[in-house]
């Protein structure tokens, strides 16, 4: 039976682990290869590795990361951030990386989806999709734009968080998937760093939506909520950052906790 | 390990995982080499054929190189072959996936996985860790799986599965909805349809005792 996974997230700035609350107050958590190291001897089921580096004259340095990260670790890697074209998809599939996660390019330019998915194939690109809830008192549009309503409830954001775009969150997964992703990498922006579990409610709709295998992402703050979002949210895998990264829990008993409530999950197997 | 001792060839075609695979050979000490050159190919100890994504690309990259014909070549000569994943399905005569005839190494065919079995549905790519069991009897197992216990979780991404016409060329299956070819062999021909360079440690167990094969196939003792 096809096991549910479980990804540690490693959002990177400037080659270095970090993790914020919401995007900001960023602590440092480390080297990247270090904590890969560990989580692959704990079992993670794949890495994920986010480029938060604000300027791109240092995206060097990610490709040196995933080159040395995918000499030593052998699991799924997939690598996002700051992916723009075709191009920047190569560099990141010859530096090491398994799949590609791309998100503000793809909102722009929708089409990259389909290229490079016809490029390299489906099965390594992942489309991330950062998605906030729709306020009650109604959708305010960008200066200049018309209010377009998000009909399921959630829309997309870009730039973090910070940029509202027009498209429905739900429309924009089914719309993805027909370009060719192979994958979705779902983000509450609501949730995100707050430790109340994931947004359930958009990870069922997402995942019922299409017919691809979609990640969880944001509000992991104990392991029910990983429960919750693979039994609940009926995700495929739940993305998880600094409930790993700080010691609080390690995959080794997430995966014993999701095993005892009848999750299928692959078993620990010491790695040397 | 120098040349002397024998390398093993990585074809070097159009698909991503080609890195993964090279490094993999390297973390268990071969002597890898990603290579589009007919006679490297020849003169190695055994070839792996990676592979991700669509075969008719890798079949057309397989043409233009003019690998075709040097793999089927270096099959006769009883060297082993591998082939992970798309590397895999390419080994069989045609894919429902594209126009181009595959390699033919295996009889069978390869087909897209449909997204409900039986009115159940799953979702495509078949993407993640499963467990594959072992269904020939033990004596038959290529040795590149002595030592992996029945059940091992490998990882898979596909969204083709193989049909091997002669169910004695499988080896090894795995479940989802319904009964996927994990492992096939023929000979010394073997395919993967999950990846062992991302398998962690018994993935790379099963290259480890690829390349002692492929080594000891060519009379060259092992390190």
């Amino acid at each position: 039976m096809l096991t549910r996974r479980i990804i540690p997230c490693l959002d990177i700035d400037q080659g270095r682990v970090v993790k914020g609350t919401s995007f900001v107050n960023l602590r440092d958590a480390g080297d990247p290869a270090e904590l890969a190291e560990r989580y692959n001897r704990e079992g993670a089921d794949e890495l994920v590795f986010l480029d938060i580096t604000a300027s791109s004259d240092a995206r060097d340095t990610m490709v040196d990361v995933v080159q040395r990260v995918s000499s030593q670790v052998f699991i799924p890697l997939t690598v996002g951030g700051g992916i723009r074209s075709v191009e920047d998809v190569r560099r990141m599939l010859e530096a090491g990386a398994d799949k590609v996660s791309i998100n503000s390019a793809a909102v722009e330019r929708p089409e990259l989806i389909a290229e490079a998915s016809a490029e390299f194939g489906a099965q390594c690109i992942v489309l991330a999709i950062d998605a906030k809830r729709e306020p009650d008192s109604g959708f305010v549009a960008l200066e200049g734009e018309e209010p377009v309503p998000a009909e399921s409830g959630w829309r997309v954001y870009t730039h973090g968080g910070r940029r509202p775009t027009a498209l429905d969150a739900v429309k924009w997964a089914k719309l993805g998937t027909e370009l060719g992703a192979g994958e979705i990498l779902l983000t509450s922006m609501d949730e995100d760093g707050q430790k109340n579990g994931y947004d359930l409610a958009l990870t069922r709709a997402i995942s019922r939506a299409v017919n691809v295998p979609v990640i969880a992402s944001g509000g992991a703050g104990n392991l029910e909520h990983l429960h919750d979002a693979m039994s609940e949210g009926e995700a495929d895998a739940v993305l998880a950052a600094t409930i790993f990264h700080y010691g609080e829990y390690t995959i080794a008993e997430a995966k014993a906790y999701l095993a005892e409530r009848n999750v299928p999950v692959r078993p620990f197997e010491p790695q040397t | 390990m120098n040349s002397e001792n024998g390398y093993i060839a990585v074809v070097n075609h159009t698909a991503a995982n080609i890195h993964s695979v090279d490094k993999a050979l390297q973390k268990v000490g071969a002597d890898a080499r990603v290579t589009a050159d007919a006679a490297e190919l020849m003169g190695a100890a055994g070839i792996v054929l990676p592979g991700v994504g669509a075969s008719d690309a890798a079949m057309r990259a397989l043409m233009r190189l003019d690998l075709v014909n040097p793999i089927k070549e270096f099959a006769l000569t009883g060297k082993p072959v591998l082939g992970v994943c798309l590397g895999m399905q390419v080994l069989f005569d045609s894919s429902e996936e594209g126009q181009l005839p595959g390699l033919s190494l295996i009889p069978g065919i390869v087909r897209e996985m449909q997204p409900s079995v039986d009115g159940v549905s799953r979702k495509i790519p078949h993407m993640g860790w499963n467990a594959v069991q072992f269904i020939r009897p033990g004596n038959e197992v290529p040795q590149i799986f002595d030592g992996t216990p029945q059940d091992t979780h490998f990882y898979f991404v596909h969204s083709y599965e193989c049909i091997p016409a002669s169910e004695d060329d499988v080896v090894a299956v795995t479940n989802y909805g319904s009964t996927i070819c994990a492992v096939v062999a023929r000979d010394n021909v073997i395919g993967t349809q999950f990846h062992p360079e991302k398998s962690q440690d018994r993935g790379l167990d099963i290259y480890r005792r690829f390349v002692d094969l492929s080594l000891s196939a060519s009379g060259v003792k092992a390190n």
